[in-house]
């Protein structure tokens, strides 16, 4: 049987800001789903069902907070699911609302994310209390440090790489008015001097915590043909998981991530995508993540990551601009994080980017990672359906 | 629609209390049991999705703590839902509906020993205007199980406090026949009326035990269905609907969701003659009972129910699994699964099940 084709055709996203102290978080997430669904030039009623996502319901201190957001999200009297998969989670969920329309078990489905970080601190719900860790390993740097220092050690990557990568995306997130982080007057020799937090990641090559939401509506190909702008079409999603920690896995490169870049470069009938993808919207949280998983994806041969920042290949008006919005470093709602990079692929090949804009982005990579670098999710996104 | 059926179903023993034993421990055994089941590995299995609440685990990713046991290696395509593991059961299937997938590995768990669950359970409420007032999960069923008394229009069902303590006491003497029931056997509904209330009206015995337990199924497409399961318990439907969340909105003597996700499975259609409904509180059955539109003839919980065992996140994955348990022993031919979550019936899944002619 042929699974239906999923068209992305409404996207609405917050200010992402530190607080968002003028709205509740029913009001913040309505804020994005509304505007996607002013984008789609749809209502409520026209939406069959609602697939939610968040990362751990401890940031908000709201368990199933999706029971209360019921009203707000016009769900009443529809299926509304909810995914929780980690960081990848934004992403995720995208997925599974692009299933219910695939599988035509829905035709037209809203899909949202959000966190709002301010509610508590991201960094202590991120430690989690003995016994389940040691203590002393507070927060996400404080795990991913070791594996940038792995990285560094095995490709013998220059120090100063991590922050090319903060001052591009710091700049890209200027001209993204959505972007939680605007500095304007941030230079690279500030980045370079910028405290250390957790060695060798600095400050200033950190995520911010961000209260934000991010909303996409999904549909089939009798909703995309009635859309008011052009879609963004669905040619490939993958989820890949694998432990937290094993003899033998590799932090650097996990394989969950090669094999779901595999998939959906396989569905998607990519063989090269370096030369293939236009635009690349990846889950950076702390620098070195951006070449580090651009050897992962297969854009970068093993070892050679760096010099695709380096050389500037990755700069919005590079050969492979990546995180053309801003990215994670500028904006991390943790639980939407994932989604904000699918939903800026699919602007991007739907020409409405708007000054973050990649020239003739036709066919665009969302990525989101999670967990103990273990929880995976990936969409190929392009500008024409995956049947011509 | 694709043939879609769940031809293995394993769960733990229901305990009160399993503090010697992590979440990861108390699911291991199930795992193994539904794949034994069916002669597969985990690595084999095309597409898996778990339900758990970090809430109830106390820690934020508590769901990596059972990816670990799955042994997600070589990795697997894998997914998790913050919902009963019947809502992971949908979404397995919605992928097994596309043809991506042959089979899928489905689980869930939850362990409420560690903590006061009627406190945890206000956690799930809106925050602003209800939560900071901590009313606990017994308290807002008794206010519906008042409200159903109270109604001057209940259909054909008779509710009153006898009625809901003949829903308790056929429960757990059905439970008496399955060896996995944390409560089982009862005196007769004159004698349970004649106990205290807990939170009037609502006695001991209309309330589902606390306890920790975990379950699982094994999900195939066609004829990969046929092969693993003797008789396969098709999926000949299956629909989720949510209320409103504030009670104050809703008729809680009603379960318009619960109509709805039937009309959409199909549950209409044709008589079933078995039904598994999420009900934890007996007044909860009764309002089931009418919006499903379900007779005297046809068997409900035949194992006792969420009333005599209801463990968090699980308990829902359990109707659906004991629904086509029955299937596969010849037990049933059309069974109804049900399963609920938030506070007074908020939300709620149906579906529908069948046999091949035998």
């Amino acid at each position: 049987m042929t699974k239906e084709p999923v068209a992305v055709v409404g996207i609405g996203q917050t200010k992402h800001t530190a607080a968002r102290r003028d709205v509740s978080i029913a009001g913040l997430v309505r804020e994005a789903a509304v505007r996607a669904l002013e984008d789609a030039q749809l209502t409520w009623s026209d939406i069959d069902a609602v697939v939610i996502g968040k990362a751990p319901d401890f940031f908000e201190g709201v368990m199933m907070p999706e029971l209360y957001l019921a009203d707000a999200l016009g769900a009443v009297g529809k299926p509304m699911l909810r995914v929780h998969t980690a960081g990848s989670v934004g992403g995720s969920t995208a997925l599974v609302a692009a299933g219910l329309v695939a599988a035509r078990v829905h035709r037209t489905v809203l899909t949202l994310a959000f966190e709002k970080q301010s509610e508590s601190n991201a960094m202590w719900g991120l430690s989690l209390p003995i016994p389940f860790q040691q203590p002393l390993l507070a927060g996400a740097g404080g795990f991913f440090a070791p594996h940038v220092r792995a990285y560094m050690r095995r490709t013998g990557a220059p120090p100063g790489i991590g922050a090319l990568v903060a001052y591009k995306d710091r700049r890209n997130a200027l001209r993204n008015p959505y972007a939680h982080l605007h500095e304007h007057d941030l230079t690279l020799d500030q980045v370079r001097s910028s405290p250390m937090l957790w060695d060798p990641i600095r400050y200033s090559e950190t995520c911010p915590s961000s209260d934000g939401a991010c909303a996409m509506v999904l549909t089939d190909r009798a909703g995309a043909d009635r859309a008011p702008y052009p879609p963004a079409w669905m040619h490939g999603g993958a989820m890949r998981s694998e432990p937290t920690l094993f003899a033998g896995k590799d932090f650097v490169s996990p394989r969950a991530g090669r094999d779901c870049a595999a998939d959906v470069y396989r569905q998607a009938g990519i063989t090269d995508p370096r030369r293939e993808i236009d635009a690349v919207e990846m889950y950076v949280p702390f620098s070195w993540y951006e070449p580090m998983w651009l050897e992962n994806l297969g854009f970068a041969d093993e070892g050679a990551g760096w010099k695709l920042t380096e050389s500037g290949v990755t700069e919005l008006d590079g050969e492979l601009p990546v995180n053309p919005s801003g990215g994670v470093l500028s904006t991390n709602p943790i639980g939407a994080s994932g989604m904000l990079r699918f939903a800026e692929a699919a602007l991007q090949v739907r020409g409405r980017a708007g000054e973050h804009q990649v020239d003739g982005a036709r066919k665009a990579l969302g990525h989101a990672y999670g967990g103990g670098s273990q929880f995976f999710s990936m969409w190929v996104v392009a500008d024409t359906s995956p049947a011509g | 629609m694709r043939e879609v059926a769940i031809v293995a179903f394993g769960q733990s023993d229901h305990r009160r209390d399993t503090a010697e034993i992590s979440e990861v421990e108390m699911l291991m055994p199930v795992l193994h049991q539904v794949l034994d089941a069916v002669g597969l590995r985990a690595g084999e299995i095309d597409f898996t999705c778990s339900g758990s609440c970090d809430y109830l685990a106390g820690r934020a990713f508590s769901f990596t703590m059972a990816l670990d046991g799955v042994g997600a290696w070589p990795p697997i395509s894998e997914s998790h839902v913050e919902m009963d593991g019947a809502w992971a059961l949908y979404e397995a299937w919605t992928r097994l509906l596309t043809g991506e997938a042959e089979t899928a590995l489905v689980y869930s768990y939850g362990k409420s020993s560690p903590g006061d669950l009627r406190e945890v359970l206000t956690r799930q409420l809106d925050p602003y205007y209800v939560a900071p007032l901590w009313p606990d999960s017994v308290s807002l069923a008794a206010l519906q199980a008042q409200a159903l008394l109270d109604a001057e229009d209940t259909g054909d069902t008779v509710a009153d406090e006898r009625a809901l303590a003949g829903v308790a006491a056929r429960s757990r003497t059905a439970a008496e026949d399955n060896p996995h029931a944390q409560l089982a056997g009862s005196p007769p509904p004159d004698a349970l009326l004649e106990e205290p209330y807990l939170v009037r009206p609502l006695r001991r015995h209309d309330c589902p035990p606390v306890g920790d337990g975990a379950a699982a199924v094994v999900l195939a497409a066609g004829d990969t269905a046929r092969r693993l399961c003797r008789r396969p318990a098709w999926i000949r439907g299956m629909d989720h609907r949510t209320e409103a969340h504030s009670l104050g909105v809703r008729d809680l003597t009603r379960s318009p969701s619960s109509r709805l996700a039937a009309e959409r499975a199909g549950a209409f259609e044709a008589p079933v003659d078995l039904a598994e409904l999420h009900a934890p509180f007996t007044s909860q059955e009764l309002i089931l009972r009418r919006a499903l539109r379900l007779g005297e003839d046809v068997r409900v919980n035949p194992s006792g129910g969420a009333l005599a065992a209801n463990p968090m996140m699980a308990a829902g994955l359990i109707r659906l699994g004991e629904a086509a348990a029955a299937i596969h022993r010849g037990a049933a031919d059309r069974a109804l699964a049900h399963a609920t979550s938030g506070p007074c019936l908020q939300q709620n899944l149906v579906a529908v099940l069948e046999g091949d002619a035998s």
